[in-house]
């Protein structure tokens, strides 16, 4: 009520037609000055760090409702008829030039940049695709990437299967335990997870007390220690089960979702049958939940086609362990080859292209 | 679970003479495959676990001992903070958190709140090109972030916003903004329309019922897009290469790590500990907020 009487009285003094065009205009303008002088404020970087935390956290928090609410403002003044015109595109516009700025755009520069040299000034058609496809490093980058799209999603989807089925048997609160700590390693960066299995990895001398749980193990069995990051072309698949260890627990949840699923009707009458536990497992829950597989499979696949920072911290991308998205950060931004670089993207992009399509499609036959 | 007797033969359940023995036989039944889950969780856990053991005990005594050794003899072996004090301070990892904390707080507002205005205005707005825009939103969740690298850091170090909060802000809100608006969409497209139909039959503004009540309703989809993208951005490295780089003033966890370990490489009680101070937000988060974060990572995985 009190919102209704406030609103109509500002009503009344808006209803004069100047004043009304002078604060359409001021409002978003004094919002742009203000965020603009901020962020000058902490690009300076005499002010102290705690005031800059404050006024970085209100910009950047802030500044993006203020810019929304200025722009409502300004259509309101606007008649009925064109308000309701234009507020939809107030609503969506900043999402679409974000959208515009941050993805389109460069996605159609990234392209024409794969055909063009080094520095991304002369034309030099397919040069960098056949780098990309015909290099001999690149033909080991190519392998390496194959193995990894190949064994993650295949072992993350079977143990993350295995222990959805199993530890729905398991009294509830144990299957929740169980299914913290395989999911847990989700929640770590790429980064923290390399550090631990660099560790777990870790490679000293024969003689030396071997402090890497990997060759302790080894060695206590008789071996002789081993550089596992550096024993090519096996350490891709060290390299291969960090990823493994990250996303089994993923697998696990969403299939867990589809297993709780299986009507226990079917399971029922299966065992009725004689259907022994492994039979139900491969003929009965398995085909029920092999959508579920899909998509699981699916969103892996996307995941890994664009693994760099694990390949970045274990290795470099030293001893023929390379990916196509490790050398693609590696031409563009540290040999500053921009064609090479734009080039890898657009693969990368290509892979995933038929997943766009498909879900495009799909979308547009739901609407 | 009566399933598992059925599996023992009918002889077999005759000769069970009583219910203790029948629940002992349940039981070894399912032994099997509790140890495979039981194997499977403690291979899962170990690496962590020896990460942060290792991050307590002196320089000195983990390079010539495993961190295994140490919890044999939990009481007897050295435990200290000295790591922790030396990688916070003298390794700026002190200064990469807060750095981090900076950027992913208004990194994971700022798409939230594009997205939901967006993901209202596609829901329950009629205009033209809404069905085009929503189809394609779709169709970028899955552009790989590597199409964007070379094109925005051209933009960016002509603008000048290379090194800058601002510049990582922007970055995350547009490689984030198309699943935000997705999901945002989706869950906002499924309240009642009835609500804000009365909301503007009392005259309500669409500004209005947006922040007044379709915001309010759609706390459940936003905490689990915020913990996703809270967690994309706080363990996010090839962002922050590129467009942040890794002068000393612009440091975050994660490319303090990764520089760690070129540095580093066997300074292991420096990387332990840097590690775990890294992992410590996203476990808080993951211990703490589990169902949304469950939900958000179920719901974020397709991510470009």
């Amino acid at each position: 009520m009190i919102e209704q009487v406030r609103n109509s009285r500002l009503a009344e003094i808006f209803a004069w037609t100047p004043l009304r065009i002078g604060v359409s205009l001021v409002v978003p303008v004094v919002t742009f000055l203000v965020l603009n002088w901020s962020f000058q404020f902490m690009r300076a970087a005499a002010a102290p760090r705690a005031v800059i935390a404050v006024v970085a956290l209100v910009v950047g928090v802030g500044g993006v409702w203020a810019l929304f609410l200025a722009m409502n403002q300004l259509v309101s003044q606007f008649p009925i008829r064109a308000r309701d015109t234009l507020l939809p595109y107030v609503f969506v516009g900043p999402a679409l030039v974000v959208l515009m700025v941050y993805i389109i755009l460069p996605a159609v520069r990234t392209v024409s940049l794969s055909f063009m040299g080094r520095r991304g000034e002369e034309f030099i058609g397919l040069g960098n695709y056949v780098f990309a496809l015909t290099d001999p490093g690149m033909i080991i980058t190519l392998r390496n990437t194959g193995l990894w799209l190949l064994l993650v999603p295949a072992v993350a989807v079977t143990f993350g299967l295995l222990i959805a089925v199993i530890a729905d048997r398991m009294s509830e609160f144990w299957e929740r335990i169980a299914k913290s700590f395989i999911f847990m390693p989700m929640a770590i960066s790429f980064v923290g997870a390399s550090i631990i299995w660099r560790f777990i990895y870790f490679y000293q001398p024969a003689g030396f007390e071997q402090i890497g749980l990997l060759n302790a193990i080894w060695t206590y069995f008789g071996g002789d220690p081993i550089g596992w990051l550096t024993w090519r072309p096996w350490n891709n698949l060290f390299l291969i089960w960090i990823m493994i260890w990250m996303q089994t627990g993923f697998a696990m949840v969403i299939l867990s979702a589809a297993v709780k699923g299986v009507p226990s009707a079917l399971l029922d009458a299966a065992r009725i049958d004689g259907a022994g536990e492994i039979r139900v497992f491969f003929n009965v829950i398995i085909p029920y939940v092999s959508g579920t597989i899909l998509t699981v499979t699916t969103t892996i696949l996307i995941l890994v086609l664009k693994i760099f920072d694990v390949v970045f911290v274990m290795t470099s991308g030293q001893y023929q362990t390379g990916v196509v998205a490790f050398r693609m950060y590696q031409e563009a931004f540290i040999f500053r080859h921009f064609g090479r670089g734009s080039a890898l993207a657009t693969i990368l992009f290509l892979a995933v292209l038929p997943i766009m399509i498909r879900n495009m499609k799909e979308m547009r036959a739901r609407r | 679970m009566s399933t598992v007797t059925a599996t023992a033969t009918g002889k077999q359940q005759v000769r069970l003479r009583s219910e203790r023995e029948k629940r002992f036989y349940e039981w070894l039944g399912k032994l099997p495959a509790y140890l495979i889950v039981i194997a499977l969780v403690i291979a899962w856990t170990v690496p962590t676990l020896g990460l942060f053991v290792s991050s307590f005990r002196p320089a000195f005594a983990i390079q010539t001992s495993g961190w295994w050794t140490a919890l044999f003899e939990a009481f007897d072996a050295e435990w200290t903070l000295a790591n922790y004090i030396q990688v916070i301070d003298a390794d700026r990892m002190g200064l990469a958190f807060y750095n981090s904390l900076m950027i992913t707080i208004p990194a994971t507002v700022i798409p939230i709140t594009i997205a939901a205005f967006a993901g209202y205005a596609l829901a329950w707005m009629d205009f033209p090109g809404r069905t085009v825009i929503f189809v394609l939103v779709v169709g970028l969740m899955v552009v790989p972030l590597q199409m964007s690298l070379i094109p925005i850091l051209r933009i960016y170090t002509d603008a000048g916003l290379t090194g800058t909060y601002l510049g990582m802000w922007l970055a995350h809100t547009g490689f984030g903004l198309p699943l935000a608006t997705y999901l945002l969409y989706g869950y906002i497209s499924s309240i009642p329309k009835e609500i804000t139909e009365s909301a503007h039959a009392d005259g309500a503004t669409p500004m209005m019922s947006f922040t007044r009540l379709i915001l309010p309703l759609s706390v459940p989809a936003i905490a689990s897009f915020a913990i996703f993208q809270f967690l994309w951005v706080w363990n996010d490295l090839l962002v922050a290469l590129v467009f942040l780089g890794t002068a000393s003033r612009n440091v975050i966890v994660t490319t303090r790590l990764a520089e760690l370990v070129g540095s580093r490489g066997q300074a292991w009680h420096v990387l332990t500990a840097g590690g775990f101070v890294s992992i410590v937000v996203p476990l808080i988060v993951f211990f703490s907020l589990q169902r949304f974060f469950v939900r958000g990572m179920m719901a974020g995985s397709v991510k470009g």
